[in-house]
Protein backbone atom coordinates (compact mmCIF):
# COMPACT_ATOMS: atom_id res chain seq x y z
CA UNK A 1 0.00 0.00 0.00
CA UNK A 2 2.92 2.41 1.13
CA UNK A 3 4.78 1.52 -2.21
CA UNK A 4 1.55 2.68 -4.43
CA UNK A 5 1.24 6.11 -2.74
CA UNK A 6 5.16 6.37 -2.43
CA UNK A 7 6.12 9.59 -4.56
CA UNK A 8 2.52 9.95 -5.68
CA UNK A 9 2.83 13.66 -4.86
CA UNK A 10 5.99 14.20 -5.95
CA UNK A 11 4.93 13.09 -9.30
CA UNK A 12 1.60 14.08 -9.83
CA UNK A 13 0.85 17.34 -7.41
CA UNK A 14 2.76 19.39 -10.92
CA UNK A 15 -0.46 17.79 -13.11
CA UNK A 16 -2.75 18.87 -10.95
CA UNK A 17 -1.38 22.41 -10.63
CA UNK A 18 -0.86 22.70 -14.21
CA UNK A 19 -4.55 21.41 -15.03
CA UNK A 20 -6.13 23.27 -12.17
CA UNK A 21 -4.55 26.16 -13.53
CA UNK A 22 -5.22 25.80 -17.27
CA UNK A 23 -8.86 25.11 -16.10
CA UNK A 24 -9.93 27.68 -14.43
CA UNK A 25 -7.79 29.99 -16.76
CA UNK A 26 -9.82 28.76 -19.24
CA UNK A 27 -12.60 29.43 -17.38
CA UNK A 28 -12.31 32.77 -16.66
CA UNK A 29 -11.61 33.47 -19.94
CA UNK A 30 -14.33 31.94 -21.57
CA UNK A 31 -16.93 33.32 -19.14
CA UNK A 32 -15.43 36.54 -19.40
CA UNK A 33 -15.22 36.88 -23.61
CA UNK A 34 -17.05 33.49 -24.82
CA UNK A 35 -19.91 32.93 -22.67
CA UNK A 36 -20.86 36.31 -20.98
CA UNK A 37 -21.83 37.73 -24.40
CA UNK A 38 -23.01 34.39 -26.22
CA UNK A 39 -25.52 33.88 -23.88
CA UNK A 40 -26.45 37.55 -23.46
CA UNK A 41 -27.39 37.79 -27.57
CA UNK A 42 -28.77 34.51 -26.97
CA UNK A 43 -31.12 35.80 -24.43
CA UNK A 44 -31.30 38.88 -25.95
CA UNK A 45 -32.34 37.30 -29.49
CA UNK A 46 -35.14 35.22 -27.69
CA UNK A 47 -36.88 38.11 -26.07
CA UNK A 48 -37.12 39.88 -29.21
CA UNK A 49 -38.34 36.74 -30.53
CA UNK A 50 -40.79 36.84 -27.75
CA UNK A 51 -41.64 40.17 -28.34
CA UNK A 52 -42.06 39.76 -31.76
CA UNK A 53 -44.31 37.09 -31.55
CA UNK A 54 -46.52 38.88 -29.10
CA UNK A 55 -46.21 41.86 -31.16
CA UNK A 56 -48.02 39.78 -33.97
CA UNK A 57 -50.19 38.33 -31.76
CA UNK A 58 -51.77 41.86 -30.52
CA UNK A 59 -51.59 42.92 -33.84
CA UNK A 60 -53.76 39.80 -35.40
CA UNK A 61 -56.06 40.35 -32.43
CA UNK A 62 -56.44 44.18 -33.41
CA UNK A 63 -56.72 43.71 -37.03
CA UNK A 64 -59.97 40.92 -35.78
CA UNK A 65 -61.09 43.54 -33.44
CA UNK A 66 -60.82 46.03 -36.67
CA UNK A 67 -62.89 43.79 -39.04
CA UNK A 68 -65.37 43.59 -35.87
CA UNK A 69 -65.40 46.92 -36.03
CA UNK A 70 -66.08 47.26 -39.92
CA UNK A 71 -68.43 44.50 -40.14
CA UNK A 72 -70.52 46.56 -36.87
CA UNK A 73 -70.32 49.54 -38.82
CA UNK A 74 -71.12 48.00 -42.12
CA UNK A 75 -74.33 45.83 -40.62
CA UNK A 76 -75.45 49.47 -39.11
CA UNK A 77 -74.99 51.02 -42.24
CA UNK A 78 -77.20 48.48 -43.97
CA UNK A 79 -79.74 48.45 -41.24
CA UNK A 80 -80.04 52.50 -41.52
CA UNK A 81 -80.21 52.50 -44.58
CA UNK A 82 -82.72 49.56 -44.31
CA UNK A 83 -84.78 52.02 -42.02
CA UNK A 84 -84.69 55.25 -43.91
CA UNK A 85 -85.36 53.27 -47.31
CA UNK A 86 -88.42 51.73 -45.48
CA UNK A 87 -88.87 55.30 -44.16
CA UNK A 88 -88.99 56.48 -47.84
CA UNK A 89 -91.17 53.94 -48.45
CA UNK A 90 -93.68 54.97 -46.27
CA UNK A 91 -93.50 58.60 -46.93
CA UNK A 92 -94.12 57.83 -50.50
CA UNK A 93 -97.28 55.89 -49.56
CA UNK A 94 -98.05 58.63 -47.57
CA UNK A 95 -97.60 61.78 -49.84
CA UNK A 96 -99.86 59.40 -52.69
CA UNK A 97 -102.03 58.22 -50.73
CA UNK A 98 -102.79 61.79 -49.37
CA UNK A 99 -102.64 63.27 -53.19
CA UNK A 100 -104.95 60.51 -53.62
CA UNK A 101 -107.88 61.86 -51.18
CA UNK A 102 -106.93 65.37 -51.88
CA UNK A 103 -107.62 64.77 -55.65
CA UNK A 104 -110.44 63.04 -54.86
CA UNK A 105 -112.20 65.51 -52.69
CA UNK A 106 -111.28 67.69 -55.20
CA UNK A 107 -112.66 65.95 -57.41
CA UNK A 108 -115.63 65.28 -55.79
CA UNK A 109 -115.72 69.10 -54.95
CA UNK A 110 -115.61 70.10 -58.73
CA UNK A 111 -118.25 67.44 -59.68
CA UNK A 112 -120.48 68.80 -57.22
CA UNK A 113 -119.69 72.28 -58.12
CA UNK A 114 -120.63 71.19 -62.19
CA UNK A 115 -123.24 69.81 -61.03
CA UNK A 116 -124.75 72.69 -59.36
CA UNK A 117 -123.90 74.72 -61.88
CA UNK A 118 -125.36 72.40 -64.30
CA UNK A 119 -128.74 72.76 -61.95
CA UNK A 120 -128.78 76.14 -61.84
CA UNK A 121 -127.98 76.70 -65.47
CA UNK A 122 -130.73 74.14 -66.39
CA UNK A 123 -133.08 75.64 -63.93
CA UNK A 124 -132.30 79.18 -65.74
CA UNK A 125 -132.89 77.19 -69.18
CA UNK A 126 -136.23 75.97 -67.72
CA UNK A 127 -137.12 79.18 -66.67
CA UNK A 128 -136.71 80.07 -69.91
CA UNK A 129 -137.95 77.80 -72.46
CA UNK A 130 -141.37 78.69 -69.39
CA UNK A 131 -141.50 82.02 -70.17
CA UNK A 132 -141.02 81.67 -73.68
CA UNK A 133 -143.69 79.11 -73.98
CA UNK A 134 -146.16 81.09 -71.68
CA UNK A 135 -145.15 84.07 -74.08
CA UNK A 136 -146.08 81.54 -76.71
CA UNK A 137 -149.21 80.40 -74.94
CA UNK A 138 -150.40 84.02 -74.00
CA UNK A 139 -149.61 84.52 -77.89
CA UNK A 140 -151.67 81.37 -79.17
CA UNK A 141 -154.21 82.30 -76.61
CA UNK A 142 -154.85 86.07 -77.14
CA UNK A 143 -154.48 84.99 -81.01
CA UNK A 144 -157.49 82.12 -79.97
CA UNK A 145 -159.31 84.65 -77.79
CA UNK A 146 -159.61 87.20 -80.82
CA UNK A 147 -160.59 84.94 -82.96
CA UNK A 148 -163.33 83.57 -80.47
CA UNK A 149 -164.12 86.44 -79.31
CA UNK A 150 -165.02 88.40 -82.59
CA UNK A 151 -168.85 88.26 -81.97
CA UNK A 152 -170.79 89.68 -78.83
CA UNK A 153 -172.54 86.36 -78.20
CA UNK A 154 -169.29 84.06 -77.97
CA UNK A 155 -168.09 87.03 -75.93
CA UNK A 156 -170.98 86.61 -73.83
CA UNK A 157 -171.16 83.06 -73.53
CA UNK A 158 -167.24 83.12 -72.78
CA UNK A 159 -168.11 85.84 -69.79
CA UNK A 160 -170.57 83.58 -68.03
CA UNK A 161 -168.43 80.23 -67.85
CA UNK A 162 -166.25 81.87 -66.81
CA UNK A 163 -168.59 83.36 -64.14
CA UNK A 164 -169.74 79.58 -63.51
CA UNK A 165 -166.45 78.70 -62.76
CA UNK A 166 -166.14 81.21 -60.29
CA UNK A 167 -169.31 80.30 -58.53
CA UNK A 168 -168.49 76.93 -58.40
CA UNK A 169 -165.13 77.27 -56.58
CA UNK B 1 -10.61 39.66 -28.96
CA UNK B 2 -11.60 38.38 -32.41
CA UNK B 3 -10.25 35.51 -33.54
CA UNK B 4 -12.95 35.45 -36.60
CA UNK B 5 -10.50 35.70 -39.21
CA UNK B 6 -8.09 33.26 -37.95
CA UNK B 7 -11.02 30.45 -38.55
CA UNK B 8 -11.80 32.41 -41.72
CA UNK B 9 -8.72 32.97 -43.95
CA UNK B 10 -7.59 30.18 -45.88
CA UNK B 11 -4.19 31.42 -46.01
CA UNK B 12 -3.72 31.55 -42.11
CA UNK B 13 -5.27 27.96 -42.13
CA UNK B 14 -2.40 27.28 -44.93
CA UNK B 15 0.42 28.70 -43.17
CA UNK B 16 -0.62 27.23 -39.64
CA UNK B 17 -0.57 23.40 -41.63
CA UNK B 18 2.64 24.19 -42.66
CA UNK B 19 4.32 25.88 -39.92
CA UNK B 20 2.86 22.37 -38.09
CA UNK B 21 4.45 20.37 -40.93
CA UNK B 22 7.88 22.55 -40.55
CA UNK B 23 8.10 21.70 -36.60
CA UNK B 24 7.33 17.93 -37.02
CA UNK B 25 10.05 17.72 -40.02
CA UNK B 26 12.95 19.56 -37.98
CA UNK B 27 11.92 18.16 -35.10
CA UNK B 28 11.81 14.43 -36.92
CA UNK B 29 15.74 15.10 -37.78
CA UNK B 30 16.25 16.31 -34.08
CA UNK B 31 14.73 13.06 -32.79
CA UNK B 32 16.84 11.09 -35.05
CA UNK B 33 19.77 12.35 -33.74
CA UNK B 34 18.97 11.49 -30.20
CA UNK B 35 17.45 8.77 -31.22
CA UNK B 36 21.58 6.74 -30.99
CA UNK B 37 22.71 4.18 -33.05
CA UNK B 38 20.74 2.51 -35.18
CA UNK B 39 21.58 -0.92 -33.39
CA UNK B 40 20.24 0.05 -30.54
CA UNK B 41 16.79 -0.01 -32.19
CA UNK B 42 17.64 -2.65 -33.87
CA UNK B 43 17.55 -4.15 -30.53
CA UNK B 44 14.20 -2.19 -29.28
CA UNK B 45 12.40 -3.90 -32.49
CA UNK B 46 13.77 -7.85 -31.36
CA UNK B 47 12.05 -6.89 -27.96
CA UNK B 48 9.25 -9.15 -27.50
CA UNK B 49 5.99 -7.08 -27.56
CA UNK B 50 4.50 -6.51 -24.23
CA UNK B 51 0.33 -5.26 -24.81
CA UNK B 52 0.12 -4.12 -21.70
CA UNK B 53 2.72 -1.97 -21.55
CA UNK B 54 2.56 -0.59 -24.56
CA UNK B 55 -0.98 0.44 -23.92
CA UNK B 56 -0.35 1.79 -20.83
CA UNK B 57 2.28 4.22 -22.08
CA UNK B 58 0.16 5.07 -24.55
CA UNK B 59 -3.08 6.09 -21.95
CA UNK B 60 -0.08 7.38 -19.28
CA UNK B 61 1.32 10.94 -19.54
CA UNK B 62 4.62 11.26 -20.64
CA UNK B 63 7.61 13.54 -21.18
CA UNK B 64 7.51 13.22 -25.23
CA UNK B 65 4.97 13.53 -27.06
CA UNK B 66 5.33 10.82 -30.02
CA UNK B 67 3.88 11.88 -33.37
CA UNK B 68 4.90 9.13 -35.32
CA UNK B 69 7.32 6.61 -36.31
CA UNK B 70 10.48 7.29 -34.62
CA UNK B 71 9.98 10.81 -33.83
CA UNK B 72 8.88 12.37 -30.92
CA UNK B 73 9.00 15.79 -29.34
CA UNK B 74 11.08 16.27 -26.11
CA UNK B 75 9.07 18.32 -23.52
CA UNK B 76 10.54 20.44 -20.92
CA UNK B 77 10.97 19.48 -17.71
CA UNK B 78 10.97 21.37 -14.60
CA UNK B 79 11.62 20.26 -10.83
CA UNK B 80 10.72 22.55 -7.84
CA UNK B 81 13.48 20.75 -5.78
CA UNK B 82 14.72 21.62 -1.90
CA UNK B 83 17.46 23.24 -3.31
CA UNK B 84 15.63 25.29 -5.98
CA UNK B 85 14.45 24.69 -9.54
CA UNK B 86 15.31 22.88 -12.44
CA UNK B 87 14.59 23.62 -15.93
CA UNK B 88 15.90 21.37 -18.96
CA UNK B 89 14.41 19.37 -21.89
CA UNK B 90 13.21 15.85 -21.14
CA UNK B 91 15.32 14.70 -24.43
CA UNK B 92 18.42 14.76 -21.93
CA UNK B 93 17.36 11.45 -20.47
CA UNK B 94 17.19 9.97 -24.11
CA UNK B 95 13.72 8.19 -23.38
CA UNK B 96 15.29 6.79 -20.27
CA UNK B 97 17.95 5.54 -21.02
CA UNK B 98 20.32 8.02 -19.60
CA UNK B 99 20.70 9.88 -16.28
CA UNK B 100 20.78 14.01 -16.58
CA UNK B 101 23.58 15.69 -14.19
CA UNK B 102 21.35 18.66 -12.97
CA UNK B 103 21.90 21.87 -11.13
CA UNK B 104 20.92 20.25 -7.86
CA UNK B 105 20.58 16.13 -8.46
CA UNK B 106 20.86 13.64 -11.20
CA UNK B 107 17.84 12.42 -12.25
CA UNK B 108 16.75 9.80 -14.77
CA UNK B 109 13.21 8.88 -16.11
CA UNK B 110 12.37 5.34 -14.48
CA UNK B 111 8.72 4.14 -15.66
CA UNK B 112 8.19 7.74 -17.15
CA UNK B 113 8.70 9.29 -13.81
CA UNK B 114 11.79 11.33 -12.56
CA UNK B 115 14.32 10.31 -9.55
CA UNK B 116 17.26 11.10 -8.07
CA UNK B 117 20.34 8.80 -8.29
CA UNK B 118 22.77 8.65 -6.83
CA UNK B 119 26.83 8.27 -8.63
CA UNK B 120 26.41 4.52 -8.16
CA UNK B 121 23.18 5.10 -11.01
CA UNK B 122 20.49 3.88 -8.10
CA UNK B 123 17.69 5.33 -7.06
CA UNK B 124 17.77 7.75 -4.72
CA UNK B 125 14.34 6.95 -2.62
CA UNK B 126 14.75 10.03 0.19
CA UNK B 127 15.99 12.55 -2.19
CA UNK B 128 13.51 11.43 -4.55
CA UNK B 129 11.25 12.71 -2.07
CA UNK B 130 12.12 16.55 -1.96
CA UNK B 131 11.91 16.67 -5.91
CA UNK B 132 8.29 17.84 -7.67
CA UNK B 133 7.89 17.00 -10.72
CA UNK B 134 6.11 20.31 -12.95
CA UNK B 135 6.91 19.17 -16.05
CA UNK B 136 5.45 20.28 -18.89
CA UNK B 137 3.81 16.62 -19.74
CA UNK B 138 2.32 15.45 -23.05
CA UNK B 139 -1.13 15.71 -20.96
CA UNK B 140 -0.51 19.42 -19.99
CA UNK B 141 0.59 20.64 -23.49
CA UNK B 142 -2.18 18.92 -24.70
CA UNK B 143 -4.58 20.41 -22.15
CA UNK B 144 -3.12 23.90 -23.60
CA UNK B 145 -3.83 22.86 -27.25
CA UNK B 146 -7.87 21.86 -25.93
CA UNK B 147 -7.60 25.41 -24.28
CA UNK B 148 -6.44 27.35 -26.84
CA UNK B 149 -9.27 25.27 -29.36
CA UNK B 150 -11.88 26.45 -27.27
CA UNK B 151 -10.80 30.13 -27.03
CA UNK B 152 -10.63 30.06 -30.29
CA UNK B 153 -13.75 28.60 -31.16
CA UNK B 154 -15.78 29.93 -28.93
CA UNK B 155 -14.13 33.76 -28.92
CA UNK B 156 -15.10 33.88 -32.53
CA UNK B 157 -18.28 32.60 -32.14
CA UNK B 158 -18.99 35.22 -29.22
CA UNK B 159 -17.68 38.01 -31.93
CA UNK B 160 -20.16 36.14 -34.56
CA UNK B 161 -22.90 36.93 -32.19
CA UNK B 162 -21.51 40.85 -31.21
CA UNK B 163 -21.20 41.20 -35.26
CA UNK B 164 -24.75 39.58 -35.77
CA UNK B 165 -27.13 41.13 -33.12
CA UNK B 166 -30.64 39.61 -33.52
CA UNK B 167 -30.14 37.91 -36.72
CA UNK B 168 -30.19 33.97 -37.36
CA UNK B 169 -26.98 32.36 -36.23
CA UNK B 170 -24.52 31.58 -39.01
CA UNK B 171 -21.40 29.05 -39.91
CA UNK B 172 -19.33 28.44 -36.92
CA UNK B 173 -21.94 29.65 -35.05
CA UNK B 174 -25.05 27.73 -35.85
CA UNK B 175 -23.16 24.67 -35.18
CA UNK B 176 -22.45 25.86 -31.38
CA UNK B 177 -25.41 27.61 -30.62
CA UNK B 178 -27.70 24.02 -30.92
CA UNK B 179 -25.17 22.48 -28.10
CA UNK B 180 -25.44 25.33 -25.96
CA UNK B 181 -28.77 25.99 -26.36
CA UNK B 182 -28.84 21.60 -25.23
CA UNK B 183 -26.65 22.55 -22.28
CA UNK B 184 -28.85 25.43 -20.93
CA UNK B 185 -32.22 23.64 -22.19
CA UNK B 186 -32.10 20.21 -21.24
CA UNK B 187 -28.99 20.52 -18.09
CA UNK B 188 -28.84 23.49 -16.75
CA UNK B 189 -33.08 24.81 -16.34
CA UNK B 190 -34.30 21.40 -15.37
CA UNK B 191 -31.78 20.46 -12.80
CA UNK B 192 -31.07 23.63 -11.19
CA UNK B 193 -34.40 25.67 -12.07
CA UNK B 194 -34.24 29.58 -12.35
CA UNK B 195 -31.31 30.33 -10.46
CA UNK B 196 -29.26 28.53 -13.60
CA UNK B 197 -27.81 31.46 -15.35
CA UNK B 198 -25.34 31.77 -12.55
CA UNK B 199 -24.03 28.53 -13.34
CA UNK B 200 -24.49 28.58 -17.02
CA UNK B 201 -20.37 29.88 -17.56
CA UNK B 202 -18.79 26.64 -15.54
CA UNK B 203 -21.60 23.80 -16.82
CA UNK B 204 -20.35 25.40 -20.28
CA UNK B 205 -16.79 25.55 -20.01
CA UNK B 206 -16.88 21.51 -18.07
CA UNK B 207 -18.94 20.71 -21.01
CA UNK B 208 -16.97 22.06 -23.49
CA UNK B 209 -13.96 21.21 -22.33
CA UNK B 210 -14.70 17.54 -21.45
CA UNK B 211 -16.16 17.09 -24.83
CA UNK B 212 -13.17 18.34 -26.83
CA UNK B 213 -10.41 16.96 -24.67
CA UNK B 214 -12.42 13.40 -25.45
CA UNK B 215 -12.62 13.86 -29.35
CA UNK B 216 -8.91 15.34 -29.59
CA UNK B 217 -8.16 11.94 -27.23
CA UNK B 218 -9.90 9.82 -30.36
CA UNK B 219 -7.55 11.76 -32.57
CA UNK B 220 -4.68 9.12 -33.28
CA UNK B 221 -2.05 11.80 -34.23
CA UNK B 222 -0.39 14.62 -33.24
CA UNK B 223 -1.87 17.30 -31.53
CA UNK B 224 -4.72 14.81 -30.59
CA UNK B 225 -3.57 11.16 -29.00
CA UNK B 226 -3.46 12.16 -25.90
CA UNK B 227 -5.61 10.88 -22.85
CA UNK B 228 -6.36 14.16 -20.84
CA UNK B 229 -10.32 12.97 -19.93
CA UNK B 230 -8.72 9.91 -19.68
CA UNK B 231 -6.18 10.92 -16.71
CA UNK B 232 -7.16 10.12 -12.93
CA UNK B 233 -5.59 13.38 -12.10
CA UNK B 234 -7.51 15.45 -14.92
CA UNK B 235 -10.46 14.02 -13.75
CA UNK B 236 -9.83 14.70 -9.90
CA UNK B 237 -9.27 18.58 -10.85
CA UNK B 238 -12.67 18.76 -12.38
CA UNK B 239 -14.53 16.74 -10.19
CA UNK B 240 -12.99 18.97 -7.13
CA UNK B 241 -13.86 21.92 -8.60
CA UNK B 242 -17.23 20.81 -8.76
CA UNK B 243 -17.47 19.98 -5.61
CA UNK B 244 -16.38 23.46 -4.15
CA UNK B 245 -18.39 24.47 -6.77
CA UNK B 246 -21.39 22.92 -5.05
CA UNK B 247 -20.65 23.26 -1.49
CA UNK B 248 -19.79 27.02 -2.37
CA UNK B 249 -23.52 27.68 -3.49
CA UNK B 250 -25.10 25.61 -1.29
CA UNK B 251 -27.51 27.58 1.25
CA UNK B 252 -29.23 26.84 4.73
CA UNK B 253 -31.35 24.02 3.71
CA UNK B 254 -28.86 22.06 2.21
CA UNK B 255 -26.74 22.25 5.37
CA UNK B 256 -29.17 21.56 7.60
CA UNK B 257 -30.22 18.21 5.22
CA UNK B 258 -26.66 17.41 6.23
CA UNK B 259 -26.03 18.22 9.70
CA UNK B 260 -29.44 18.24 10.72
CA UNK B 261 -31.41 15.02 9.02
CA UNK B 262 -35.19 14.74 9.18
CA UNK B 263 -34.53 11.51 11.24
CA UNK B 264 -34.81 10.92 15.27
CA UNK B 265 -31.78 12.33 16.96
CA UNK B 266 -30.37 8.99 17.75
CA UNK B 267 -29.92 8.33 14.11
CA UNK B 268 -27.56 11.36 14.24
CA UNK B 269 -24.36 9.32 14.62
CA UNK B 270 -24.84 7.60 11.78
CA UNK B 271 -27.27 9.39 9.50
CA UNK B 272 -24.11 12.78 9.43
CA UNK B 273 -21.04 10.53 8.92
CA UNK B 274 -23.21 9.38 5.71
CA UNK B 275 -24.07 12.49 4.77
CA UNK B 276 -20.68 14.05 4.66
CA UNK B 277 -19.45 10.76 3.24
CA UNK B 278 -22.41 11.60 0.35
CA UNK B 279 -21.34 15.67 -0.03
CA UNK B 280 -16.90 13.47 -1.13
CA UNK B 281 -18.57 10.28 -3.02
CA UNK B 282 -20.77 12.23 -5.41
CA UNK B 283 -17.99 14.21 -7.02
CA UNK B 284 -15.19 11.20 -6.43
CA UNK B 285 -17.73 9.02 -8.76
CA UNK B 286 -17.97 11.84 -11.37
CA UNK B 287 -14.03 11.35 -11.48
CA UNK B 288 -14.17 7.63 -11.38
CA UNK B 289 -16.85 7.48 -13.86
CA UNK B 290 -15.14 10.08 -16.82
CA UNK B 291 -11.50 8.84 -16.03
CA UNK B 292 -12.88 4.86 -16.96
CA UNK B 293 -15.11 6.00 -19.53
CA UNK B 294 -12.28 7.62 -21.15
CA UNK B 295 -9.44 5.45 -20.50
CA UNK B 296 -11.17 1.84 -21.15
CA UNK B 297 -12.34 3.29 -24.75
CA UNK B 298 -8.52 4.00 -25.19
CA UNK B 299 -7.91 0.56 -24.12
CA UNK B 300 -10.31 -0.88 -25.85
CA UNK B 301 -9.21 0.44 -29.56
CA UNK B 302 -5.49 0.33 -28.54
CA UNK B 303 -6.07 -3.62 -27.41
CA UNK B 304 -7.22 -4.50 -30.87
CA UNK B 305 -4.66 -2.08 -32.97
CA UNK B 306 -2.08 -4.76 -30.05
CA UNK B 307 -3.88 -7.45 -31.35
CA UNK B 308 -1.83 -7.15 -35.22
CA UNK B 309 1.47 -7.20 -33.33
CA UNK B 310 0.46 -10.34 -30.83
CA UNK B 311 0.11 -12.44 -33.74
CA UNK B 312 2.52 -11.32 -35.61
CA UNK B 313 0.40 -11.04 -38.81
CA UNK B 314 -0.68 -8.62 -41.66
CA UNK B 315 -4.27 -10.61 -42.29
CA UNK B 316 -5.60 -9.41 -38.68
CA UNK B 317 -5.32 -6.42 -39.49
CA UNK B 318 -8.28 -5.98 -41.39
CA UNK B 319 -10.20 -7.27 -38.97
CA UNK B 320 -8.61 -5.09 -35.92
CA UNK B 321 -9.14 -1.65 -38.38
CA UNK B 322 -12.83 -2.80 -38.54
CA UNK B 323 -13.25 -3.38 -35.37
CA UNK B 324 -11.41 -0.03 -34.19
CA UNK B 325 -13.36 1.58 -36.98
CA UNK B 326 -16.29 0.60 -35.17
CA UNK B 327 -15.13 1.21 -31.88
CA UNK B 328 -14.13 4.70 -32.58
CA UNK B 329 -17.68 5.75 -33.97
CA UNK B 330 -18.58 4.14 -30.56
CA UNK B 331 -16.42 6.42 -28.89
CA UNK B 332 -17.34 9.66 -30.99
CA UNK B 333 -20.78 8.81 -28.97
CA UNK B 334 -19.41 8.23 -25.45
CA UNK B 335 -17.05 11.53 -25.79
CA UNK B 336 -20.39 13.25 -26.15
CA UNK B 337 -22.24 11.59 -23.66
CA UNK B 338 -19.47 11.48 -20.81
CA UNK B 339 -19.35 15.29 -21.64
CA UNK B 340 -23.06 15.40 -21.14
CA UNK B 341 -23.20 13.41 -17.52
CA UNK B 342 -20.88 14.70 -15.89
CA UNK B 343 -22.36 18.42 -16.87
CA UNK B 344 -25.72 16.87 -16.14
CA UNK B 345 -24.52 15.26 -12.87
CA UNK B 346 -23.04 18.72 -11.85
CA UNK B 347 -26.00 20.76 -12.69
CA UNK B 348 -27.75 18.06 -10.68
CA UNK B 349 -25.37 18.50 -7.64
CA UNK B 350 -26.02 22.41 -7.81
CA UNK B 351 -29.67 22.10 -8.32
CA UNK B 352 -29.95 20.16 -5.15
CA UNK B 353 -27.05 22.64 -3.44
CA UNK B 354 -29.29 25.42 -3.92
CA UNK B 355 -33.13 23.91 -4.05
CA UNK B 356 -35.61 25.73 -1.83
CA UNK B 357 -37.68 23.91 0.62
CA UNK B 358 -40.80 25.37 1.73
CA UNK B 359 -41.87 23.52 4.89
Amino acid sequence: MEELFDGLLNDHLGFVVWAALAFVILLILLAKFAWKPIMGAISERERSIEDALLKAEAAKEEMARLTNENEQLLKQARAERDLILSEARKLKDQIVNEAKTQANVEGARMIEQARLEINSQKAIALADVKNQVAALSVEIAEKLLRKELADQKAQDEMVADLLREVKIS
Amino acid sequence: MDFRHILNSKKTLLSVILGVFFTLTTCKTFAIQGEGSTTEAKNAEQEAFNPTTAILEHIGDSHYWHVGGETSIALPVILFTDKGTEFFSASEFHHGHEAHQGKYYTYKLVEEKIRVVNAAGEVDKEASKHIYDFSITKNVVALWIAGILLLVIFMSVAAAYRKRVGKAPKGLQSLVEPVIMFVRDEIARPNIGYRYERYMPILLTIFFFIWINNLLGLVPIFPGGANVTGNILMTFVLSFIVMLVVNFSANKYYWKHIFMPPVPVWLYPIMIPVELIGVISRPFALMIRLYANISAGHIIVLSLIALIFIFKTLFIAPVSIAFVLFMDVLELLVAFLQAFIFTMLTALFIGTAVEEHHH
